[in-house]
């Protein structure tokens, strides 16, 4: 049980930390960008949302395997397969949580405008300075909201772990299939502890993240 | 745009769509209604099934629905899964599980028809590559280690994966292998990890390789792992149901037993 619980806050942990760095700049691009191509890019990254994460495990189980668009890189790292790996994991969490992220940072950063960025340009700040002093401060309520939302939605993660982790304990074996495998087995009773640990936690996290957006909606009106 | 749709106002429309709406069910109602009245779409037997007996499933229902005209909805999943949702109400009349134990279990919670349970098949194993050149006749590649990743179902819901471990307890290599075994939910998962190449091998049904040319296997000695029972049942929705106990007699007649020897199973008359 402490493995697979090490193990969930672990995964949900590395990758929200991957998606604050890879969402941030990818959300001040969306809502900054009046081409098209930001529709489209919007789009992609909104997919996870609406796809099952059947069809997302079945593709990255064939992506990250021997027979891969990266399968001739794997080798360079000693690997045949990303499937049934701690890292596989990550990956598919990235892509399976990224729009909890972006899209968040993203509506936080269309809400400021242009206006206090032309006052930092006025001032002499470049693109980036004005980027980290004056936009990621102005947006941290949605960078904080999309980690929350990112960090959740990873440990309720259970489609795509199940199709690429390869049941593995210390390496995939996640409290989601855990409770999976216990309803499988018959052993209601430990499905049920699991379970409704995981209805507490995801009350919190939500509550939680309710009641800051209420606090800054207060302050910043 | 909204406010003048092909030249109506939105009420307009919206009084439209609701009254082709109530035109659309109407002619459905009266359809289905024609449809279930006649004896040639009698109500479809619902059968749980599992997901290794998937292919012969679907050539024994067509077989008994030439024969018999009673339509059957298989529906495929793990034992444990539908063992679940047969407790919990789910609708269906037979039962064909991956083991023996669920079927009892069943019948002695009071969710089955008592005496209705009977062996439908006896499952063999395979140690299955989707290369052509891993697998050797004899096994040798399981002793060799010569892989990173071998796939085998969760020994605890599965029973090919109890198989998959006892085979690998019997050569005595379980200790050395065990930290390579990569856990399937159920044996279509179990193929997906193989056949997507991840897993370079692994354990699966006989029936699921069985006509498929590609790829290299060893069919696992029976000596190697305790039989592998599959059980089928009548679930207590199904009692009153001719179709349901027509198609349970049917899985027993020389036709089935036929198409169920065809994938690779053995029966208990042999």
């Amino acid at each position: 049980m402490w493995p697979a619980i090490v193990l969930t806050l672990e995964l949900a942990t590395v990758t929200t930390a991957i998606l604050i760095l890879i969402g941030t700049p990818l959300a001040w691009w969306l809502a900054r960008s009046k081409s098209w191509t930001a529709d489209v890019i919007s789009t992609v990254v909104a997919l996870p949302i609406v796809l099952p994460p059947t069809a997302l495990g079945f593709y990255l189980l064939v992506a990250l395997g021997p027979h891969g668009p990266f399968a001739s890189l794997l080798p360079f790292f000693g690997l045949r397969s990303l499937a049934f790996s701690f890292n596989g994991l990550v990956i598919g969490s990235v892509i399976y949580s990224l729009p909890f992220m972006v899209q968040p940072i993203r509506n936080a950063f269309r809400v400021i405008g242009d206006a206090p960025l032309e006052v930092a340009a006025m001032l002499r700040a470049s693109p980036l300075d004005a980027f980290f002093s004056v936009a990621v401060p102005l947006a941290q309520g949605g960078i904080f909201t999309g980690s929350i939302l990112s960090f959740a939605h990873t440990i309720g993660e259970f489609g795509v772990v199940l199709m690429i982790g390869g049941d593995i304990p210390g390496k995939t074996e996640v409290l989601s299939i855990i409770i999976f495998n216990d309803v499988e087995t018959m052993q209601w009773r430990a499905a049920n502890i699991v379970s409704a640990y995981m209805v507490l936690f995801a009350f919190a996290v939500i509550l939680v993240t309710m009641m800051i957006e209420r606090r800054t909606r207060r302050l910043f009106p | 745009m909204m406010a003048n749709f092909m030249g109506y106002s939105f009420t307009e429309t919206i009084r439209r769509c609701i009254g082709l709406c109530i035109k659309l069910l109407t002619f459905a109602l009266v359809g289905i209604f024609i449809l279930t009245s006649s004896p040639a779409w009698a109500r479809n037997v619902l059968v749980a099934v599992a997901a290794n007996f998937m292919a012969p499933a679907h050539k024994i229902a067509a077989a008994f629905h030439s024969k018999t005209g009673y339509g059957v909805e298989l529906s495929f999943g793990s034992s444990g899964q539908f063992y679940a949702q047969i407790k919990q109400g789910a609708p269906f009349e037979v039962f064909l599980s991956a083991d023996a134990a669920r079927p009892q279990k069943a019948e002695a919670d009071g969710l089955a028809v008592p005496g209705s349970v009977f062996t439908y098949a006896i499952g063999k194993l395979v140690l299955w590559s989707a290369n052509a050149q891993l697998v050797d006749p004899h096994g040798a590649i399981l002793r060799s280690g010569t892989f990173t990743h071998i796939a085998n179902c969760n020994p605890d819901s599965a029973p090919y994966g109890t198989a998959g471990i006892q085979t690998l307890k019997a050569l005595g290599l379980y200790n050395q292998i065990d930290p390579k075994i990569v856990t399937a939910a159920n044996l279509s998962q179990a193929y997906q990890f193989i056949a997507s190449g991840n897993a370079e091998l692994g354990f699966v049904a006989l029936s699921q390789v069985m006509n498929n040319s590609k790829g290299s296997k060893w069919i696992v000695p029976q000596t190697l792992y305790s039989p592998i029972i599959q059980d089928a049942v009548l679930l207590k929705t199904g009692a009153k149901d001719p179709g349901a106990r027509a198609f349970l007699a049917f899985l027993k007649s020389k036709t089935a037993i036929k198409i169920i020897h065809s994938y690779g199973y053995s029966t208990p008359g042999g």
